[in-house]
């Protein structure tokens, strides 16, 4: 019954639906560009020199092979943003799953067990939110960056990028989490199966979480979105992932040297990419929360 | 006659169809009398109630019938002329007193909007008139608790202050959907004294919703049984009570435990209410009912005459 | 030997405002005593009901027995081997997001030997199937039934029911306590009946406890107790079921309200609205006698 509503819901809004297939487009020529890309724009052997700074190939100049043009060193665009765009939605998804897993469990935790836990994990959370979560990961960025020998930081950048905007992002699923938690630890369900003899953790995990992951989810999409921006706001900064490995954000920050001197997609293009791949992720994320809102009422 | 109800039906367009919350219902109450409209959960009687005062959630409307308030046809109203005739001509009592309070305002000033808003008089008046109303019903010392926040009452004296609201502007119909069952039982006694005494004296008519046939006994002088969304029987409450005519209602006074008497078990009706899109064919009774025979599943019974009463019955059809 | 005994029981909540609060307003803590001194017995095989107006603490009281409060004061003995309880709202008592199977699976948890679960559905009225399905498949009546197969699997010698059926129409309510009556009598089950409804509980219990304001004012056996009752709040309870004979019976309506369980009247909590007060009872507390805790009763005045 749960499916049938939602999927009717789907196939009511066109937007809905346009956004989900753009969403699928997006993740699905990011995760297949090894096969897909035209071009290994990080294999520097197949790079040619004279290839650079081609415009796009509808523009005089251009060339069917570079669609979108190439940079300054001869990277054919299209095939640059689809391996950027494999970088920022793995580092996306994955600070998100850290993040939801953190936020959830001490979430759960707070809400459930209340006293001197929840105080203490509350006042944590509200100092952390008075910090942009930008600054935050900067923060974890640089700690990292000092703390380690610097042949490791390539290595090391994109797994310290994921646990630094996963730091940043847990407690909006906390407090989300810990307020449903509360009132569903008020309900008898919750109740008959302490009569029964449960323990708190088996009755947090198998009775109040299925409950409480609703909102989660919903939070879970769209913050997708916001992983992603700033992980191209820290790769634009040039604290992000390492120069080998160039994100959308990067592409963003190379092109936009060249902005005006003429070389306009350079830029144009990975900016285009980032905000159809976040426009869509956000859609669908708007349409889950409604769709999902009666039931949760 | 107050208020007449004349065949009416009232419909929810859904997804899966139109689904009939009230379907053919008619019967009138007469100055001062109080009718109970008795029933279980989804037989249709706060719908009706909502009906007649035009507070009808979207997208359910009436689909057919007429609700006509002494003579005069109210379904068909306007917005704004309904409105007017809302606390005017028809007050209303719901179940919950915390909500039907607002709860930033003190009571003197609910009191006092709802009279000037639909009597003519200056404010001097109208807080003389609140004032007297509060001490109608009850509430004691008046004047000063004439500035006090609802949650400053308990659940009974609220109950008592949207009673005097609703009197405030002297309707001639009073609606009133389970006034008491969020109350403790000893305050539902003093509640039930209230309302019946209240409505007597101004002559006013009293349409008790409720699914507590015992309030039902003590306050009304008829009562109206309904089921799957039609009445059932409808009759004086002594006769209905203890001479029941439609089996429904025979099941339904005999799954009411009573006090002092030593039955070991109940009456009990098999199976459950219909919902409203799988009500069967003929009597809406007819697959639970003891006494059916075939017409009861091919024909739907008219209100049939049965001694004082009248029942929806074939078992009341004239030979 | 009673299977189950209160002795003294109290039970406190500490409804104090935050501490912050508390510290700047220098307000002391507050608390509220929901269970009073509450002493009672239960015999293998009876049902004992609680009966009450809201805030009087038979609700409290049952949480107390099943182990969800720990009590404040007193003591709680209970020489059965396991407890099940069922609850009043049945919208809210099973988890919408397991399967009935599951459900009834869960108290089976702890046990050696597991029962059938198709049977235990029989046992209460609905069919096997239903295991597959969710609760919100099922009506109030039905999440009642499902409530009560759950509590069974348990094998429980002594079930506690909170207001089991004040949610349900009076029709389903029929059904539902004429199964657990049925139940009763095939295994052997005693049962703590928690209730507003005097018809009810006059129907089912074989002795009755009434409360007000945390404390037990009067226990007897349902007959006595309803042909002679002796306590002056029992009196007006029974008065003030409304009279389905219409016997044309002439009542007294109770007077006031039950006051602010925060602050209750010193000496017997009753007095403000008994019509047999003296001032002895507004002074000290009438202890508990022969089954009912009153001043005028003690004195032979009424």
């Amino acid at each position: 019954m749960w499916d049938h509503d939602l999927a009717w819901s789907f196939r009511r809004s066109p937007v809905t639906m346009m956004a989900a297939a753009l969403t699928l487009i997006c993740v699905g020529a990011a995760f297949f560009s090894p096969w897909l890309a035209p071009q290994n724009p990080f294999d520097a052997a197949a790079l040619d020199l004279n290839a650079a700074f081609k415009p796009p190939a509808w523009v005089e100049g251009g060339e069917r092979a570079f669609l979108l043009g190439t940079d300054n060193q001869g990277r054919d665009i299209l095939s640059t943003i689809m391996h950027g765009a494999r970088i920022s939605l793995a580092v996306g998804l994955a600070s998100v799953a850290l993040a939801l897993v953190l936020g959830v469990s001490l979430g759960l935790l707070s809400g459930y067990l209340g006293g001197r836990l929840d105080a203490f994990l509350m006042r944590v959370a509200d100092v952390q939110l008075s910090f942009p979560a930008i600054l935050i990961a900067l923060l974890i960025d640089g700690v990292a960056r000092v703390a380690l020998p610097s042949e490791r930081h390539d290595e090391i950048a994109i797994p310290v990028l994921i646990l630094s905007i996963g730091l940043a992002g847990w407690v909006h699923y906390a407090r989300t989490v810990r307020g449903s938690t509360m009132v569903e630890r008020e309900k008898e369900y919750v109740q008959a199966a302490r009569v029964i003899g449960r323990r708190p953790l088996a009755i947090m995990l198998s009775h109040v979480l299925p409950n409480v992951m609703g909102p989660v989810l919903v939070l879970a999409t769209i913050n997708i979105g916001t992983a992603i921006i700033t992980e191209a706001t820290l790769s634009f900064l040039g604290v992000g992932v390492p120069a080998t490995q160039p994100s959308l954000g990067t592409l963003i920050r190379v092109g936009n040297e060249f902005l005006l001197s003429g070389e306009w997609w350079i830029t144009v293009f990975p900016g285009a990419a980032l905000v159809i791949l976040v426009l869509s992720v956000n859609l669908l994320g708007d349409w889950l929360r409604d769709a999902l809102n009666p039931r949760l009422r | 006659m107050i208020l007449e109800i004349d065949r009416l039906k009232v419909q929810f367009p859904t997804r899966r169809g139109t689904l009939t919350a009230v379907d053919d219902i008619s019967f009138s109450i007469a100055p001062g009398e109080v009718l109970g409209v008795v029933g279980e959960s989804g037989a249709g009687k706060s719908i009706t109630g909502m009906a007649v005062i035009g507070l009808l959630e979207p997208p359910g409307h009436i689909a057919a019938g007429e609700v006509r308030l002494e003579g005069r046809r109210i379904d068909n109203l306007p917005h704004e002329a309904l409105r007017r005739i809302r606390g005017r001509r028809i007050g209303v009592i719901f179940q919950d007193p915390l909500t039907s309070l607002n709860p930033l305002y003190t009571i003197g000033q609910q009191l006092e909007e709802t009279i000037l808003t639909h009597l003519p008089m200056s404010s001097t008046q109208a807080r003389e008139r609140a004032l007297s109303l509060l001490r109608e019903v009850g509430i004691p010392a008046p004047e000063a608790r004439y500035g006090n926040y609802p949650h400053h009452f308990s659940g009974g004296m609220r109950q008592r202050v949207v009673i005097a609201l609703a009197l405030a502007a002297e309707p001639r119909l009073l609606i009133a959907d389970e006034p008491t069952t969020a109350l403790d039982v000893s305050i539902q006694a003093q509640i039930i004294a209230l309302i019946k005494r209240l409505a007597a004296e101004r002559g006013a008519a009293v349409m008790l919703i409720t699914h507590d046939m015992g309030v039902i006994a003590e306050t009304a002088h008829r009562v109206a049984v309904m089921y799957a969304g039609r009445i059932a029987e409808i009759g004086p409450v002594r006769d209905v009570i203890h001479a029941p005519r439609h089996p429904y209602t025979v099941g339904l006074m005999g799954s009411i435990p009573k006090v002092g008497t030593h039955q070991s078990r109940l009456m009990q009706i098999e199976g459950s209410m219909p919902r409203l899109n799988a009500i069967p064919p003929g009597c809406a009774f007819n697959p639970r009912c003891p006494k059916r025979f075939e017409r009861c599943g091919v024909e739907r019974p008219g209100l049939l005459d049965a001694g004082t009463s009248r029942a929806a019955c074939w078992l009341h059809a004239a030979p | 030997m009673p299977l189950l005994k209160l002795d003294s029981v109290s039970r406190d909540f500490d409804v104090s405002r935050p501490w912050l609060n508390r510290v700047i307003e220098h307000e002391p803590r507050r608390l509220l005593r929901a269970v009073d001194r509450v002493s009672f017995e239960v015999t293998k095989g009876e049902t004992l009901a609680l009966v009450g107006e809201s805030g009087c603490g038979k609700s409290t009281v049952a949480r107390l027995i099943v182990g969800l409060h720990a009590p404040s004061e007193g003591r709680l003995e209970f020489h059965g081997r396991r407890m099940q309880m069922i609850f009043q709202d049945p919208y809210a008592s099973l988890n919408p997001r397991w399967r009935v199977r599951r459900i009834i699976e869960e108290p089976m948890m702890f046990l050696d030997q597991k029962r059938d679960v198709g049977e235990l559905l029989r046992q209460v009225g609905l069919s096997p199937d239903d295991a597959e399905r969710y609760p919100h498949e099922f009506s109030g009546g039905q999440r009642q039934r499902i409530s009560i197969a759950r509590a069974l699997a348990g094998e429980p010698d002594l079930l506690i029911c909170d207001e089991p059926t004040s949610a349900l129409d009076v029709s389903v309510q029929a059904q539902i306590l004429n199964l657990m009556a049925e139940l009763q009598e095939r295994l052997g089950l005693t049962y703590v009946f928690i209730s507003h409804n005097l018809a009810v509980v006059s129907l089912i219990a074989d002795r009755v406890g009434v409360m007000y304001l945390g404390r037990l004012v009067e226990i007897a056996s349902a007959k006595d107790l309803f042909s002679r009752p002796r306590h002056p709040y029992t009196r007006m309870l029974i008065d003030a079921v409304p009279d389905l004979e219409m016997s044309g019976k002439s009542r007294t309506p109770v007077a006031g309200e039950v006051p602010n369980p925060l602050s209750p009247p010193p000496g017997c909590a009753f007095h403000p609205r008994c019509p047999h007060a003296n001032e002895r009872c507004r002074v000290e507390a009438p202890k508990f006698l022969n089954g009912v805790a009153c001043h005028a009763v003690e004195e032979r005045r009424i």
